[in-house]
C-alpha cells in the first residue's frame, strides 16, 4: 500500500516536472547582486506573468561574458539567450561577429509619444548590436569625516596630497585613469583624447598619475571601492555611482558624492549571433518589453543609474524600498552633469591594448 | 629418438602451440582487457584535458585569420618592398578591394582588424570604418585614393608592413610578445621600455614562488615534525587544525587576511593600541608582495605538511635513540640520522606548492596590489578582457615549459625517485 501511494506520489511529481519543462527556459545573463535584482524586479517578472510560457534563468557571468561567448561559439553550442554587457563589450562581440545586429526602429519599441527608437536612445546606439539599457558612471566618492572642513568639490581632488591626504582608490586599468590626469594636469575636456593618441600625451598623464602612485590602491571589482571606504583605509575612491548610491543611502556611511568628472558609461543588451531563430524570435520578444520606456524607468525605483531613452526620464519616481526620489541621484541628471565624459569607445578600443601594457609597465615599476 | 627430438623443439602448450608464443597471446589479452577497463578514464582525460590543452596551445602560433580573410591581397603583397617607404600600388588596394568585398559580406574584416591591432594600434576603427565604406567605392575609380581618402593609415607603409608581415599562416608574434620582444625591420628587437612587462612578471612569479615554498617549508617542517612525533590520539586532533583550513573555501580565507592584515585592519589596530607603531605610520601588508606571501603561504601549507607528515611517520623512532645511545647530541642526531630520511618529503612537499603556486592566480589578483600579482593574472586578462587568447597561449606555454625545465633539473639533483607522497 504504501509502495503504491509512493509510486502514485512519483508519477504525479513528474507529471509535474514535465509540466513545468515545457515552459521554454529563456536565460538571460546579467551581473549578479542589486543589479541583477532589479532587472528582476523591472522586467523578468512582469513579463514572465505576461508570458506563462517562457522561464527566465538568471545567470551572474556577465564579468566574463565575451570570453564565454568566443568559446560557446566555438565549441558551436551557445546556451545564452540574452546577455547584459558593457559597451565596450558590445563593441567587440559585434566586432567578432558574436552578437546579432539589431534594428533599432524595426525590433523595439517606439516611445509612448510615437518617437522611433532609435532616436529615443539616440547617440547612446554605439553599436549595431547595442540595445542600451542604462547610463551608469564611475565616480568618486569621498569620506566626509577625514576631509576636515573643504570637502572636495572637484574630480582634482584625488591629485591634491596636500589638502586631502591620505590614500585613494583608483580602478586597475588605464581607462578613466588617464583621462582624469590629464584633466588635471590642465588639458582641455575636449584635447584629451587627441593627447591621449600620443606618446607624450601618454606620458604626460603617466607622469601625473605618478605623483599619486605610492598612496593609491588598485581595485578591480566594484565592491572594492565602497568597502575601502567603509572601512576608512582610503580618503576619496572612485567606483560606479549605484555602488555609492547604496553606500551613502541605504548604508548610511559618511560618505559623499563627487559628481564632478565622472565618466558615463552604458550597459545594455545583446544577443548572441548563433542562435536558432526560433530562440532569436523570443530574445527579441523579450527584448521589445523589457526596453520600452516604461520598463526602464521602473528600473531605477531599484537602482540608481539613469534609463537610456530619452523618454523614461520623466517617468522616473521614488526608490522602491528607500521612498526618496531617485532623479537627483542620477547620473544624467542634468544639475550632475555640469562636468562629465562620455566613454570614448572608438579610441579605447583602438588603444586599449596598447595602454594597458604601457599601464601594467608602469603599475609594476 | 622421440625424446631427443621432443628437448631440441620449443615447448609446446597443450594445444600444440608454442608455449612462447601462447603465452605471449595471454599476455596481450591481458593487457588489452586492462586497457578496455581503463578505457572510459583514457578517452575522458584525452578528450576533456588533453585535446583542449593542446587546442589553446596551438592558438600560440595560429595565424590562419589573415591568410583567409585577406587570400588575394595576401598575394598581392608578396611584390611589395616593406623597406621602400612607400605603399603599395594599385593591384592591391584592387586586391584588398575584393577580399573586403567578401570579408564585409561574412563580416569577418572586424575581427581581422582586432586581430592586426594586437601588432599595430588603430588597425581595429581602420578596417571597421573601411568595411563601412567599401561597397561604396567605385571598382574602375581609383582604388588607392579612395582608401586614402576613408582613413590616412592606407598611405603609411606601416600598415602595410604588418598586414605583410603577418600573412603566414603561423606566426611567432605571440611568443615574441611573451618575452617582450617584436619583429623589426632589422629583425627581432626589444619592445620599447614602457612596455616590457613579461619578463619581468615572469621573474617575479620564479621569485615568489621559491619565496612561498621556503616559508612553507620553514612553517611546515616543525609542525610535521611534532604531528608524527606525537602520540596518535594527540595528533589526530592536531592534524584537523591542518585540515581545517583546507575545507574552507579559498576566498574566505582570503578575505580574512584582507581583514586582518588592511592598514585599519586587527593586526595594525592591536599594534598601534599596544604603542607599538605610530597611528600615522601603520604597517602595508596586503596590496602588496608580503600580502600575496602572506596569504598563499597559509593557503598552500597543507600541501607542505601532509606530504612531509606521511614520510616522517615512517622514519623509526629507534634510529634517533640509536644514534643518541652512540653519543649523538640531539642535534647531530636530528640532521645526521632524522632530517636525511626526511627529504623524499621536502621534495614532496616543495614540488607541489611550487608548482601549485607558480600558477595561482586568484589570491595574488586579491591581496597582491600591483606589486604582488603574477604572470597568470596576465593571462587571465588576456584570455577574459583583451581576448588575445593568442597571446595567453603563448604565455602559457612558457609558463608549462619554465615548470618542465625546473622539474627536470629537480630531477637532476635530487631525483624524482627521492619524491614521496606517502
Amino acid at each position: 500500500m504504501r509502495l503504491r501511494t509512493f509510486l502514485a506520489a512519483g508519477a504525479v511529481a513528474s507529471a509535474a516536472a514535465a509540466g513545468a519543462a515545457q515552459a521554454e527556459d529563456m536565460t538571460i545573463v546579467s551581473w549578479g547582486g542589486a543589479y541583477s535584482a532589479s532587472q528582476m524586479n523591472a522586467y523578468h517578472k512582469p513579463y514572465m506573468e505576461m508570458n506563462p510560457g517562457v522561464n527566465i534563468i538568471n545567470d551572474e557571468s556577465a564579468a566574463e561574458a565575451v570570453a564565454k561567448l568566443r568559446a560557446m561559439a566555438e565549441a558551436g553550442n551557445t546556451t545564452w539567450d540574452v546577455v547584459d554587457v558593457v559597451a565596450s563589450d558590445a563593441i567587440r562581440l559585434c566586432d567578432e561577429g558574436l552578437a546579432m545586429e539589431v534594428d533599432p526602429d524595426a525590433m523595439l519599441a517606439a516611445a509612448p509619444d510615437g518617437t522611433p527608437a532609435s532616436e529615443d536612445f539616440g547617440d547612446f546606439l554605439v553599436s549595431s548590436c547595442f540595445i542600451p539599457q542604462i547610463v551608469y558612471s564611475t565616480t568618486f566618492g569621498y569620506r566626509t569625516d577625514m576631509v576636515g572642513d573643504t570637502p572636495p568639490k572637484d574630480v582634482c581632488a584625488v591629485f591634491d596630497l596636500e589638502t586631502y591626504p591620505g590614500k585613494r582608490s583608483l580602478e586597475k586599468r588605464p581607462i578613466n585613469n588617464m583621462e582624469w590626469a590629464l584633466m588635471c594636469d590642465g588639458v582641455a575636456m575636449a584635447d584629451i583624447y587627441d593627447q591621449l593618441a600620443t606618446e607624450e600625451g601618454q606620458a604626460r598623464a603617466f607622469a601625473k598619475l605618478d605623483t599619486i602612485k605610492d598612496q593609491v590602491v588598485w581595485w578591480s571589482a566594484g565592491a572594492d571601492t565602497p568597502q575601502l571606504l567603509a572601512d576608512g583605509e582610503v580618503v576619496i575612491g572612485s567606483t560606479y555611482n549605484g555602488r555609492l548610491f547604496k553606500l551613502i543611502e541605504e548604508d548610511k556611511q559618511p560618505v559623499a558624492m563627487l559628481w564632478d568628472g565622472q565618466v558615463f558609461d552604458l550597459d545594455g543588451w545583446i544577443v548572441p549571433e548563433n542562435l536558432s531563430d526560433e530562440r532569436k524570435k523570443r530574445a527579441l520578444h523579450y527584448l521589445h518589453f523589457a526596453t520600452d520606456t516604461q520598463r526602464l524607468a521602473d528600473q531605477a525605483k531599484y537602482i540608481s543609474y539613469g534609463p537610456a531613452r530619452a523618454s523614461s526620464a520623466p517617468m522616473v519616481g521614488k526608490h522602491a524600498s528607500l521612498g526618496i526620489e531617485m532623479a537627483p541621484h542620477m547620473p544624467n541628471e542634468p544639475s550632475n552633469m555640469s562636468n562629465t565624459l562620455l566613454y570614448n569607445y572608438e579610441f579605447w578600443a583602438d588603444y586599449r591594448d596598447d595602454i594597458d601594457a604601457k599601464f601594467q609597465t608602469w603599475l609594476a615599476k | 629418438m622421440a625424446n631427443g627430438e621432443q628437448s631440441s623443439g620449443p615447448i609446446l602448450a597443450a594445444d600444440g602451440r608454442p608455449l612462447r608464443q601462447s603465452l605471449a597471446r595471454a599476455l596481450r589479452l591481458q593487457k588489452l582487457r586492462a586497457l578496455a577497463l581503463i578505457a572510459p578514464l583514457l578517452i575522458f582525460v584525452l578528450v576533456s584535458f588533453v585535446a583542449p590543452i593542446a587546442d589553446m596551445l596551438f592558438r600560440s602560433i595560429e595565424n590562419a585569420i589573415v591568410p583567409e580573410t585577406l587570400p588575394l591581397t595576401v598575394a598581392a603583397l608578396e611584390d611589395w618592398d616593406e623597406t621602400s617607404g612607400q605603399p603599395p600600388g594599385e593591384e592591391v588596394f584592387a586586391a584588398l578591394h575584393q577580399d573586403l568585398l567578401v570579408a564585409v559580406a561574412a563580416k569577418a574584416h572586424t575581427k581581422l582588424g582586432s586581430r592586426l591591432n594586437y601588432e599595430r594600434t588603430g588597425i581595429a576603427s581602420l578596417f571597421r570604418k573601411t568595411g563601412r565604406r567599401v561597397k561604396r567605392m567605385e571598382e574602375d575609380g581609383d582604388l588607392a585614393a579612395q582608401f586614402a581618402k576613408v582613413h590616412k593609415s592606407w598611405t603609411d607603409p606601416g600598415t602595410w608592413t604588418v598586414i605583410k608581415r603577418f600573412s603566414g599562416s603561423y606566426t611567432s608574434g605571440y611568443f615574441l610578445s611573451s618575452v617582450d620582444t617584436k619583429l623589426g625591420t632589422g629583425g627581432i628587437e626589444w619592445k620599447p621600455d614602457n612596455e616590457r612587462i613579461y619578463l619581468f612578471l615572469f621573474e617575479r612569479t620564479l621569485l615568489l614562488s621559491i619565496a612561498i615554498t621556503v616559508a612553507c617549508l620553514i612553517i611546515g617542517y616543525p609542525a610535521a615534525f611534532l604531528l608524527a612525533t606525537l602520540p596518535m590520539r594527540t595528533s589526530n586532533v592536531l592534524m584537523i587544525l591542518v585540515l581545517l583550513p583546507f575545507w574552507t573555501s579559498l576566498l574566505v580565507r582570503t578575505s580574512a587576511w584582507k581583514v586582518l592584515l588592511q592598514q585599519q585592519g586587527v593586526i595594525n589596530d592591536t599594534l598601534v593600541f599596544l604603542g607599538l607603531i605610530a597611528d600615522d605610520a601603520r604597517l602595508a601588508m596586503i596590496n602588496n608582495q608580503t600580502g600575496t606571501i602572506i596569504a598563499m603561504t597559509h593557503i598552500l601549507l597543507p600541501f607542505m605538511i601532509l606530504p612531509l607528515y606521511s614520510v616522517m611517520r615512517t622514519i623509526p623512532p629507534t634510529y634517533m635513540r640509536a644514534a643518541k645511545s652512540l653519543g649523538a647530541t640531539d642535534w647531530t642526531a636530528f640532521w645526521r640520522v632524522y632530517f636525511p630520511q626526511s627529504v623524499p618529503g621536502i621534495g614532496a612537499g616543495a614540488i607541489l606548492v611550487f608548482i601549485l603556486s607558480i600558477g595561482y592566480y586568484i589570491t595574488p589578483e586579491l591581496v597582491g596590489g600591483t606589486s604582488g600579482t603574477f604572470i597568470s593574472n596576465r593571462i587571465a586578462y588576456h584570455i577574459s578582457s583583451s581576448l588575445n587568447w593568442g597571446l595567453a597561449a603563448a604565455l602559457g606555454v612558457i609558463l608549462l615549459m619554465v615548470v618542465l625545465v625546473l622539474y627536470w633539473i629537480y630531477d637532476r639533483i635530487i631525483g624524482i625517485d627521492n619524491v614521496k607522497l606517502g
